[in-house]
């Protein structure tokens, strides 16, 4: 979700993310329920459509969706081994691929074209019948932070490990998590500081 | 509002534990438009500011902006008050350049398209509209310097405050982000150990173990202050 948003005005850019949403989640029952490899097939063909639509280049889908080929890559025998190698075998082998394929390439494509600001305000909209006892708000600042804090935290384990490295320190997990904890400890209180200073303090 | 309650003022004001006072006895009227803030490390200088938006409260005496009480009216003192830190990684907030300008606009009864206008105001403003969908995280120093002070003048305050604006800067965009300081319309101040960053300043204060030493114009405060090191 961090730096995976790709710039665009696309009929799936402009959509509301809750629709989105929505459909998204149609599509996995759907897709977890079909059961005929040609009908997958053609959910394949609307995926790639739904991609070309979205003006997504194969060398920005690919980092999305490479990952889960080399899962199959595993799982797809092992599949066939546990069926005894059969013809019904190598079908729900390949449905499983299929499926999987469609639904991580779907999810991703939400991914690729939703700001993490839509994403917030479908958040919002989700929880507004709860708002007597949720704040919407503050559940979206939540999640906004908790995004925001992945290359941060990261960032801090990258240091302190160069840091290590540079003393030549060979540390147990504990000499790492120690200065990691601490430090974003430290940046925790810096950017409650910085949101207080955005009118962020109640 | 009267005339005299304009301006920041520090009435008496002191801070930290008996044994270990961080500022002692502070008086002080800003009203000047360009105003520069030095000092050696811990001499009390990022604690004065942090004061003049309500993050530090003062152990005993007053701090007032543009007649606002800081300690009991914070909230609206902080949208007077636009403040810049050190290190902009602890500013930003959401993931996108654009996105982070438009966060300063949330929860001010802006419609959504007038937060969008203002946000790509702010972006043409400070050279940002070619970085508006970049993670914001992955950005340079400088662009990411430029981004807090994007979304800290979105808002609109009267009163920008930095700390050490330019000290995890190279020379380059030293210059840049202190040109951008001073070009702006609002009452400057600037806490820096820069002290080319305060060449056309109005005047200078200089903080020492917790008081003010020396208070006047650039050429006079800062050669007390190069005094001191000696």
């Amino acid at each position: 979700m961090i730096g995976l948003y790709r710039p665009g005005t696309s009929l799936l850019h402009r959509a509301p993310a809750l629709l989105k949403l929505g459909l998204l989640a149609v599509a996995m029952v759907v897709v977890g329920l079909v059961a005929d490899p040609l009908v997958l097939a053609g959910e394949l063909v609307v995926v790639v459509a739904l991609y070309a639509v979205a003006g997504i280049p194969p060398p920005a889908a690919w980092p999305q969706i490479g990952p889960i080929l080399w899962i199959l890559v595993f799982a797809v025998p092992v599949q066939v081994l546990v069926a005894g190698g059969s013809v019904e075998g190598w079908t729900t082998a390949g449905l499983m691929a299929g499926r999987l394929l469609v639904a991580v390439a779907l999810a991703a494509l939400f991914t690729l074209t939703t700001t993490v600001t839509a994403v917030l305000e479908a958040f919002q909209l989700l929880l507004r019948p709860f708002r007597r006892w949720v704040d919407a708000d503050r559940v979206g600042l939540l999640v906004a932070l908790a995004i925001r804090c992945i290359p941060l935290v990261a960032e801090i384990v990258h240091e302190v490990l160069d840091a290590r490295r540079a003393r030549g320190a060979q540390g147990s997990l504990v000499a790492l998590a120690v200065p990691v904890v601490v430090r974003s400890l430290y940046a925790a209180d810096a950017i409650g500081e910085a949101l207080a200073a955005r009118g962020l303090d109640d | 509002m009267s005339v005299s309650a304009a301006g920041i003022r520090f009435e008496a004001v002191s801070h930290g534990f008996d044994d270990q006072p961080v500022l002692r006895g502070i008086d002080l009227h800003l009203t000047e438009r360009r105003i520069g803030i030095v000092g050696a490390n811990g001499s009390g200088k990022s604690t004065l500011a942090r004061m003049i938006n309500g993050l530090v409260t003062p152990t005993s005496g007053t701090v007032t902006v543009n007649g606002l009480d800081v300690r009991r009216q914070a909230k609206l003192v902080r949208r007077e008050v636009g403040f810049i830190f050190t290190n902009p990684d602890n500013q930003i907030v959401m993931p996108t350049v654009q996105e982070d300008v438009a966060f300063t606009l949330r929860r001010r009864g802006l419609t959504p398209d007038e937060i969008e206008a203002r946000t790509i105001e702010a972006l043409e403003r400070f050279g940002l509209t070619a970085l508006a969908d970049r993670p914001a995280h992955r950005l340079s120093g400088g662009q990411k310097q430029l981004l807090a002070l994007a979304a800290v003048l979105v808002a609109g305050p009267s009163i920008v405050v930095a700390d050490e604006p330019t000290t995890l800067l190279d020379a380059r965009n030293t210059r840049l982000i202190t040109g951008l300081l001073v070009s702006l319309t609002q009452q400057v101040i600037v806490v820096t150990h820069d002290l080319e960053v305060l060449d056309g300043f109005d005047r200078v204060i200089v903080i020492d173990e917790g008081r003010v030493v020396a208070d006047d114009a650039p050429s006079v405060a800062l050669s007390a202050y190069l005094a001191l090191l000696s």
